[in-house]
Order: structure tokens, then sequence, then C-alpha cells
């Protein structure tokens, strides 16, 4: 539409997107999801993965985990905007890159095949603290723990071992150290 | 106290203690409990509004021109539905209100009964926050968080939806709790340092302008008088946005008319050349800043606001101060006392050059526009109507469009709260709605929406309200057949196709009014014009004015699409220039 006359304006700018992980505390009440992730796509934010439970039971607190990506402006935004909500209490934000912060999502693998394969499989997954969750003669049940390009690269190393299904969690995050986020 | 009450009457409980004293609202199924109340609460009238719009609305022009939260009544299904456009529009404009809808009993929530619609889901994007209330136990104090959330902080609205079963159950009442806490949301988030900071930008600027918004009506009348004695005590120029009119004197000589879109040349020249850009409870709209990247290119910029998400949100600014305006203000004038007590003097020098350059913008006058013997120029009539009207302390509300637009460069406010127009949303069909809402809060003063006969079709079963009431609001209709401002953009953007922005079949406004039992009054010239308008004046009953305008002037100035503020375009005269010369047309 750059010939359009009555377009009020255009966005020809193109900023670095960074990747970030929110993390948000909630009160856990019917509807806070909707809200959270409403404000995302009503805004037109990213949401990259989403990781979602209560962690206070006797406060009815929950734990949101969202990676997501925009430049800093928007970043700042989705925290400001987050911060406005209702039931919001408190949200802390990381960049990927973040060394003082862990991050890990899990991953379950579903491999069909000849025992050889199946093995070869575990042996795959070796480096990210493979669970045998499920064995039969013909299959395998494996759960992995890892960052989100690892098992985005497993799930495709794993397809010549006869990988048949992929489930995999949003990332959760946690401080490194003593300090909690405040 | 054992008592216990029903949900129905909890909810007018909650009302009372809130200081209600006026709902508007429309009865259905899942709400008649509710209704059934209504006569044992006699402190609280109820407004019968003729669509569910027009009770937001009128809540809006309520709310706007009192500042007190506007309250609303619906039924489920489409009564809520029909809500959507007023909480949306309240929510862009940061408008309190408080809207209270039934839901089909909690048992069959989830079963498509009759009038059922997820409420809760459908308004969830344009409140503040709203709650399903499922617990009678919960009720009460539900309420009463719903008119803090609403009234506190950035205002706006908020709705509890309440099912059938929960308004007959019985609990105990529990009163609203005196301490104000919003989940830890204080408002105030400056600190002495921020406000010094402030004061030394302005003792360097020689090129300063305050921008000033509708938080400063927001934060309430004081804010207003606050922001003329700053004003004053720094001599320096001032501009507001559409919402902001009225907190600064219209006619006063510091001020430069209402910035952007079709904002004064001097305003928005004044914005873009500036060293120092002093935001007061605006944010940046896109109707505000034209082209983004060439916004105000070499100006520090301070963000007043009490939302923090408003920040950086468009513009980055240089300095950000979170609060209250009337804080901020307040804070900021204490300290240019104490720190700089002689501002005005030593100022007058730095910025009697930025003066010298603004007189020369003014004379440009770009509010003039080519009159006429024959026909009435819209921009005359709403001259004519202020000229009538300026002592008598009125309240104006508008539609949207071309008309709106007028109204906003010719007629000039001296007092908060006295301008209600659909900004952020631009909410065609609000204006109507609105004066009665404002005719119910201030039953004694003279009401005017200044309207076009497109918009004002869109809500105008509620004169009927206005006659049931006795609400003598004038709809003041400067009719010219067309969509005035779709016509003025399909003439100025999109090549003279003049699609669809006709309307062919309109009704006889002044038969109009008769059918509905209120007075009409039509004037064709600009000779009958202020005579007519006298007699609306006169008439102590709702009027329809048919004031019939030329038909195709366009409202100028104008920023046009993609250009910044130091490229606007001005009158006929100046685009006749343009034409000649073909370089006109690019600029469009």
């Amino acid at each position: 539409m750059p010939n359009s006359k009555s377009a009020y304006s255009f966005s020809n700018k193109k900023e670095k997107f960074d990747t970030h992980i929110i993390v948000v505390w909630v009160d856990n009440e019917a509807g806070v999801l909707a809200r959270v992730v409403g404000l995302f796509s009503g805004r037109g934010y990213n949401i990259e993965s989403l990781a979602v439970a209560q962690v206070d039971e006797k406060l009815k607190i929950s734990r949101i985990t969202i990676v997501t990506t925009g430049t800093p402006q928007v970043v700042n935004q989705i925290k400001l905007q987050l911060r406005k909500l209702v039931p919001v209490h408190k949200v802390a934000d990381f960049k990927r890159e973040d060394k003082a912060v862990i991050f890990k999502e899990m991953a379950l693998f579903k491999i069909v095949g000849p025992n050889i394969k199946l093995e070869g499989a575990l042996k795959a997954c070796k480096k990210y603290n493979p669970v045998l969750l499920d064995k039969t003669k013909k299959s395998n049940v494996i759960q992995i723990t890892a960052l989100r390009r690892e098992i985005d690269k497993m799930s495709k190393d794993l397809k010549k071992f006869g990988l048949v299904s992929v489930s995999r969690t949003g990332a959760v995050a946690m401080t490194r150290g003593a300090d909690i986020f405040k | 106290m054992s008592k216990l009450y029903s949900g129905a009457e909890i909810v007018f409980k909650c009302m009372e203690d809130q200081n209600v004293d006026h709902i508007f609202g429309y009865p259905g199924g899942a709400v008649l409990p509710i209704y059934d109340e209504l006569q044992n609460f006699k402190s609280i009238k109820h407004v019968l509004v003729r669509h569910e719009q027009g009770a937001g609305h009128a809540a809006e022009g309520y709310a706007r021109s009192s500042g007190k939260p506007g309250v609303i009544l619906v039924t489920s299904g489409p009564g809520a539905t029909n809500v959507v456009t007023a909480l949306t529009d309240a929510y862009m404009d940061s408008i309190p209100l408080v809207c209270i809808s039934g839901q089909v009993p909690t048992h069959l929530i989830g079963t498509d009964a009759f009038q059922e619609c997820d409420t809760t889901g459908i308004t969830r994007p344009c409140t503040k926050h709203n709650w399903l209330v499922k617990d009678i136990n919960d009720l009460a104090s539900t309420i009463h968080k719903a008119f803090e959330v609403a009234t506190t902080g950035r205002p706006g609205p908020v709705l509890v939806d309440i099912p059938k079963d929960i308004q007959f159950q019985k609990t105990k009442y529990s009163k609203p709790k005196k301490e104000k806490k919003l989940n830890g949301k204080s408002h105030n988030h400056f600190n002495q340092n921020s406000i010094d900071e402030l004061i030394e930008l302005m003792s360097k600027s020689s090129k300063p302008i305050f921008y000033t918004g509708g938080g400063v009506i927001n934060s309430g009348p004081k804010a207003s008088e606050l922001l003329r004695e700053l004003v004053y005590a720094t001599g320096f120029p001032i501009t507001s946005t559409l919402q902001g009119l009225g907190s600064f004197p219209g006619d006063d000589n510091q001020f430069l008319g209402m910035l952007g879109m079709h904002g004064t040349y001097e305003a928005n020249n004044a914005m873009h050349d500036c060293d120092l850009m002093i935001n007061i409870g605006a944010r940046f709209d896109d109707r505000i800043t034209g082209k983004i990247d060439e916004f105000s290119p070499k100006s520090k910029k301070v963000h007043i606001d009490i939302d923090p998400s408003s920040i950086n949100k468009n513009v980055k600014v240089d300095l950000a101060i979170v609060g209250d305006v009337k804080t901020v203000l307040s804070s900021t004038l204490k300290s240019l006392k104490q720190k700089n007590s002689k501002f005005l003097k030593s100022n007058k020098q730095k910025t009697s050059k930025w003066w010298e350059k603004i007189q020369k913008w003014r004379s440009v006058r770009s509010l003039d526009y080519i009159g006429s013997e024959e026909t009435i120029k819209p921009q005359y009539a709403i001259e004519r109507l202020y000229e009538l009207t300026k002592d008598k302390d009125s309240y104006i509300t508008t539609e949207v469009g071309q008309h709106q637009m007028w109204a906003a460069q010719h007629y000039k406010f001296n007092k908060p709260n006295r301008w209600m127009t659909s900004g952020g949303l631009g909410t065609m069909g609000y204006g109507l709605p609105a004066a009665v809402g404002v005719q119910v809060a201030h039953p004694k003063k003279l009401v005017i929406d200044i309207a076009g006969e497109a918009s004002v079709l869109m809500t105008i079963q509620e004169m009927s309200t206005a006659v049931q009431y006795n609400l003598p609001i004038k709809i003041f209709i400067l009719n010219n057949q067309y969509m005035g401002m779709v016509r003025q953009w399909q003439e100025l953007l999109h090549d003279k196709n003049y699609s669809e922005s006709y309307t062919a079949a309109l009704p006889d406004f002044v038969k109009l009014a008769e059918a509905y039992n209120c007075v009409g009054i039509r004037a064709k010239t600009p000779e009958e014009l202020d005579d007519k308008i006298i007699e609306m004046l006169n008439t102590d009953r709702p009027v329809i004015f048919d004031c019939m305008v030329d038909k195709v002037e366009n409202c100028f100035p104008m920023i046009p699409s993609g250009k910044p503020h130091n490229q606007m375009i001005l009158g006929p005269k100046d685009q006749e220039n343009q034409k000649i010369t073909g370089k006109g047309k690019s600029l469009v």
C-alpha cells in the first residue's frame, strides 16, 4: 500500500527483536489467563511459549512464564501493560542470554521401532537428562529437560530413530544463586 | 447486624454507599430482580434509555461533566453487547463507568441459554477489569472494588456481571473498606529530583511549550487551576489536545489553540520547532503526532502521566514523571516558587523571540474560512453559537466528524468538564445520549450537542429519553447531507470518489422533532441564523435544530497523511496555490 494517500502513517522501521522471558505472578482466579493472553493478542505482541500453574496454594498465586520477542520498546510496553492488570502482583523480565537465570523446557518423545533404534534414541538424548518413562518391546517414551533450541534439535535428530510423537512444555525460569525474583 | 439482604438489594446498598444518585439503564429478564428493588431505594434515580448504547454514552456524559463515575444497568445478552461500544469509548477516553449487567442463572451458564452471552469474555478487552459474581458472599465487595478500580489511577470502565440466581440469594451486607489500596498499585511514582529536573529544563528553555490533555480534566478542577497558575507563572505558550480543551481558557493569549490533525498552524508549528515540550496528561496519540519519525525533532520531552504504560509508548521522552497531574503540578509550583520566584521575569527575555515566531504563525490565521451570504458556513454557525452562548456556562457534547473538529476549533472553552466528545474511539452517535447524561447531572445548565446529521441518526432514539425526563437538551445539527469527514477524505485523498458518503433519504428533522414531541427549528440562511439560535436558547424543552450548512465545506487546517506537524494544508486559498504547482497533490 505504499501509494495509498489516505493512510495516516506507515511503519518502515526495522528494529532488532530480542527474546525475553516474562514471569508474571497473578491471582489464580477465573479468566486470569485469558486476561494475560488477551493482552498479548490484542496488542499484537508475540508469545513463543507459555507455562502456567499455581505455585502457592494458600495465597492462590499462579506463576505464568511467557517467552516473547519484541523491540525494547515493545518489551517495555508488555511489562507496563501487564502491571496494570488488576490480578497481577508482579512482573519480572529476563533476556534469554541472561546468565543469572536458568531456563528449562521439558519434552516427551515417543519412539516406535526395533530395539536398536530405541537404544539409539536414548543414547542421542544423553546430554539432556533422559528419563525412560515407558518401555515396551516396540516403543519408548523418553522425557528430557533442555533449552528450547536443544529440544528443537532433538525433535529433528530423533526422526531417524522412529520418533512418532512430541509433546513439550513452555519454558520455566528460575534465578541462580540465593536471590529470588523481586 | 444479622439482617440478610438479597443480591438485588445489595446492588442498591452498594450504590447508596458509593453516593450514586443516577443510573442509566434498560430492564430485561436477567435483571428483573434488581429492577424490582429500584422503588425501595429512593435516593437512586433511574433514567430509562431507548438503547443500551445510549445508557453507556449518557453515563459517560454524566461522568465527564460531574467528575463522578457513571453507572449503567443492563440485562444479559443483547443488553450487554449493546453497551460494548460505550465501554470501549470510555476505555479509550479514560472515563470512569460502572456497568452492572444481568446474567443467566449460574446453572445455565455455558448452555447457550436464552439471552446468554459470555459478557465478561466480550468486555474483557474494553474494561479496566470485570467480574462474574458466582457467589453471593462476594457481591458487595466486588461492587465496591468495581467503583474503586473505575475511579482510581487512570479512570476507566468496569463491569460486574451478576447471574439472576445470585440476585435472589441472601446474605449479609458489608460496607466498603475505607482504606484505598489497589493491589499495591499506587499512582504517584515521582520524587523531588524529577521536579527539580523539570524546573531546570524549564529555566534553560528558550522555545518551550505546554502540551496538555484529558489527564488534566480527569485529575479534577483543582488540576486546571494549578495548570493556569503554572502557565501564567512561566509565560510559556500552551496547546491542548481535543480532550484537554477547557483546562486552560480558550480565549487566553497564551493559548495557541488545539493541536494535531485539525489543530491550528501555530500550535503544530510550535510543537515541531520547540526545544522543550511538557506533556501534561496527554498520550502522544497518532492524530496528535502526525508522522512519528519527524515529530518535534529538536525538543527535550517531558511526560507527566498517571499511567506508566503511557510513557515511551509512542514517543520516547527525556523525563517521565508518573503521577496524578494535580499532585505533580502542585509540587512543581511549590518548587518553582521556592527556587525561582522570579521565573517569569528572568524568562521573558529568553522566550521573546519564540513568541515573535509564534505571532508570525498566528498571523496566518489558519482557522479562517471564506464566508458566504447565501449559505451558512458551518464554521460561522459554530462561531455564532459560541457568541450567543458564551455567557451561559454551557456544556457542549459532539458527535464525530467535521462538526466535531469545527466545534473544537471555534467554540472557546474556559472551564474544565464543559466539553464532552468521543476522541479515542471516535464514536458517531455519542453526542446525543452524552447530552442526556450531562443534563441529568446539571439540570439547570444549557447543554448543547453539536452534531452532524449522519452521526445523530445513529442514536436519535434517545430524544425520546430527553422528552420523558424533561431534559431540555439542544441538538444543534450541522446538516450538510454528507458524512462530511468521509466526504472530505474522499475529495482530498481518494480522487473524489464519493463512495456511499451521501445520505439520500434524510428525515425532515423538524418533523422528527415534532414526532418526538419536542421542538424543531430550521435555519437556512446566515441572515436568520442568530434569531433561530436565540429562539432555540429561549426554548425550555428539548430542541432539534436543523442548521442547513454548505454541503462541500472542508475542515482545515489539516495535517495530511504521513506528514509531520510543519507540513499542514491550510484553507482553500492555500490549496488552490498548491493545485497550480501540482506540488499540493503530492503533499496530500
